[in-house]
């Protein structure tokens, strides 16, 4: 064991793991909210609720049907997608001629019904959930002591989180949906179909979330209001980093949940606010955000 | 009451009376309503729906009027009630000094998350002013005086200038029913004013409202802070009357709360916010047996609101009656 700045180092390099693993979900859920802005000019307000319906689908396959981790990794964010497309089709798909506003009303009071039903259905209080015995245990780096479980949820996130980027930016997929994105009726002039993609990219945006769910189940526990304890950050997160950039989301969001993790080894009081704090130092310096272009 | 809508007139020609003078007649309806209601309902009930009916309005200035939706006017409401809680229990205030202490730190909060939230537009604007908030909720959370989960239990009513006893209901309703009534006519008067005209040109088209050589961010922050004391004055009336300031108050759900009063009300309508916090809370205290349910119900208004309805009850009402 050695110190840094009087600080025991297995604390330090501790609080840097979590803030690793809070950075993840704060990545998945802001690239998310990134995607969905981009070609849905909504800010999806049940994002949060999303996630939490991806872990609470992780744990009711396990306890209903014995499908343990990694079955769950993919058929969560699948079924939840499928709800998200289902919920652009009914109604978010009558709301893009109007005010932005709407959008965010709408997916708001989507929250709070995914958040209420869930409440009644499995109680407030958080449900366990078991890492998969293939990442049980953990590596002792010398300085500090790694937990597989956690390494793997970092690792996935950015795999999930580059990947993603690499689509978007590198793909003639991706080419397609960032034309769209600039101009939807010239896109479909060229035949093609910009109202399926459309449903199709709320559908994925929202299944990040509920693949950010089931990797969250291990780590803390799943409960109803999971979800909108971290909307809120990630809106900051949102803020910070600005929605022109998908790179910028990813970079914001690791970077972030890194600062959050430092501030919980020197300055414990401040960690739950920090990030709201360095939001309004962000608007104050830079109002466009980190990554954004001036509106 | 000054006469603020145009004139619409009838086949005949001649304007009607009624509809000529409807905000003037609604206003008095709605005064007259709320001096009689206390013998017919729980007064009690009818201070607290007036404080929201406040707040609400408040938040309808900022929305409605200059079109910026403020995803966190729970801060200035509960942090109103906080310090008016605190004034009126540990400093020994006069009631009607504790309100002014918690409204004017409402102001204060106004100006410095106005002054950031501004900075940006649209969507940016609400996740700001959420953000701003639920910072401030956790310094709430965090700080002595507030109690933490426990609140400001116990404050003191105490006697108005130091004379009236505030213990006693009717004393206690008539001065909400002031203060209610006085903001809202303030509110009123500031849509209608030179500087409220301002306000909607900006709501309908802000660079045109800049190439007409108006400071635009200035008035939207002084709309955003006239906004957040109002606010802070329903939140602080409201600590006096439940004798109670707490988390609630200052978290986010309680901004979605506002959100919805006015939505259901009607957007940019001067009784709409009224008549929603009304709806809402009397939906909510008949509902308190299906308890956790009442979150689901109000999502569903929401939804349904946003996509059948969107210009809230009293919208609905008045499209009807120009017809």
């Amino acid at each position: 064991m050695f110190e840094i700045f009087g600080i025991p180092s297995g604390a330090l390099f501790g609080q840097l793991l979590i803030g690793l693993i809070n950075g993840s979900f704060y990545a998945l859920l802001s690239l998310g909210l990134a995607v969905i802005f981009g070609m849905l000019n909504i800010i999806n307000f049940s994002h949060g609720a999303q996630y939490m319906m991806g872990a609470f689908a992780a744990y009711l396959m396990l306890k209903y049907s014995g499908l343990g981790y990694w079955p769950a990794l993919i058929v969560a964010p699948l079924v939840v997608g499928l709800t998200g497309v289902l919920v652009e089709r009914l109604f978010l798909q009558w709301l893009y001629k109007l005010d932005h506003l709407y959008g965010l009303l709408l997916t708001f009071g989507l929250a709070l019904i995914i958040e209420g039903v869930a409440r009644n259905q499995l109680g407030s209080a958080g449900l366990p959930y078991v890492v998969p015995d293939a990442l049980r245990g953990g590596q002792n780096l010398g300085f500090m002591f790694l937990p597989n479980y956690r390494a793997w949820v970092i690792v996935a996130s950015l795999a999930v989180c580059i990947s993603t980027w690499f689509v978007i930016e590198r793909t003639r997929l991706g080419a397609y949906l960032r034309a769209a994105t600039e101009n939807p009726t010239l896109v479909r002039a060229f035949g093609i179909n910009v109202p399926v993609m459309i449903t199709l990219t709320y559908g994925f945006g929202v299944a990040l979330a509920a693949f950010a769910g089931v990797m969250a189940a291990p780590i803390y526990n799943v409960s109803p209001q999971m979800g909108s304890e971290l909307i809120i950050v990630v809106f900051a997160v949102v803020v910070i980093g600005g929605m022109g950039s998908i790179l910028g989301a990813i970079v914001t969001g690791f970077g972030l949940g890194i600062i959050e993790g430092l501030t919980k080894v020197f300055f414990p009081e401040a960690s739950a606010t920090v990030i709201f704090v360095i939001m309004a130092i962000v608007l104050l310096v830079r109002p466009a955000g980190l990554f954004g272009r001036r509106a | 009451m000054e006469r603020a809508a145009p004139l619409t007139r009838t086949a005949t020609g001649k304007p009607s009376f009624l509809r000529a003078n409807a905000e003037a007649i609604a206003f008095v309806v709605m005064a007259a309503g709320l001096i009689v209601a206390p013998f017919f309902t729980y007064p009690l009930f009818l201070m607290q729906a007036m404080c929201f009916a406040l707040f609400a309005c408040a938040f309808n200035l900022l929305i409605g009027y200059v079109g910026l939706l403020s995803f966190g006017h729970a801060l200035y409401f509960g942090w109103a009630s906080y310090l008016a809680a605190h004034s009126a229990k540990v400093w020994g205030l006069t009631p009607e000094l504790a309100i002014l202490t918690g409204t004017a730190t409402a102001a204060i909060l106004g100006l410095v998350a106005g002054s950031l939230a501004i900075r940006r537009q649209g969507i940016y604007f609400a996740m700001i002013t959420l953000a701003l908030a639920q910072m401030m909720f956790f310094f709430a959370l965090q700080m002595k005086f507030t109690g933490g989960e426990d609140g400001i239990q116990a404050v003191p009513r105490g006697y108005l200038f130091g004379l009236i006893d505030l213990k006693n209901e009717a004393a206690m309703y008539i001065v909400v029913l002031v203060i209610f009534l006085g903001g809202f006519l303030l509110i009123h008067r500031i849509i209608h004013s030179p500087f409220g005209e301002v306000l909607k040109a900006i709501r309908e088209n802000e660079p045109r409202a800049i190439s007409l050589g108006y400071k635009t961010d200035r008035y939207k922050l002084i709309a955003f802070v006239l906004s957040a004391t109002i606010a802070g004055c329903a939140g602080a009336t409201k600590a006096i009357v439940l004798q109670l300031a707490s988390l609630t108050d200052v978290n986010w759900p309680m901004s979605g709360e506002v959100v919805l009063m006015t939505l259901v009300g009607g957007l940019g309508t001067i009784f709409g916010p009224v008549v929603g916090s009304f709806v809402i809370l009397l939906m909510q205290y008949k509902l308190s047996i299906v308890g956790e349910w009442v979150l689901v119900i109000q999502g569903i208004i929401f939804v349904t609101c946003v996509l059948l309805f969107r210009r809230g009850i009293v919208g609905e009402i008045a499209a009807r009656f120009k017809g």
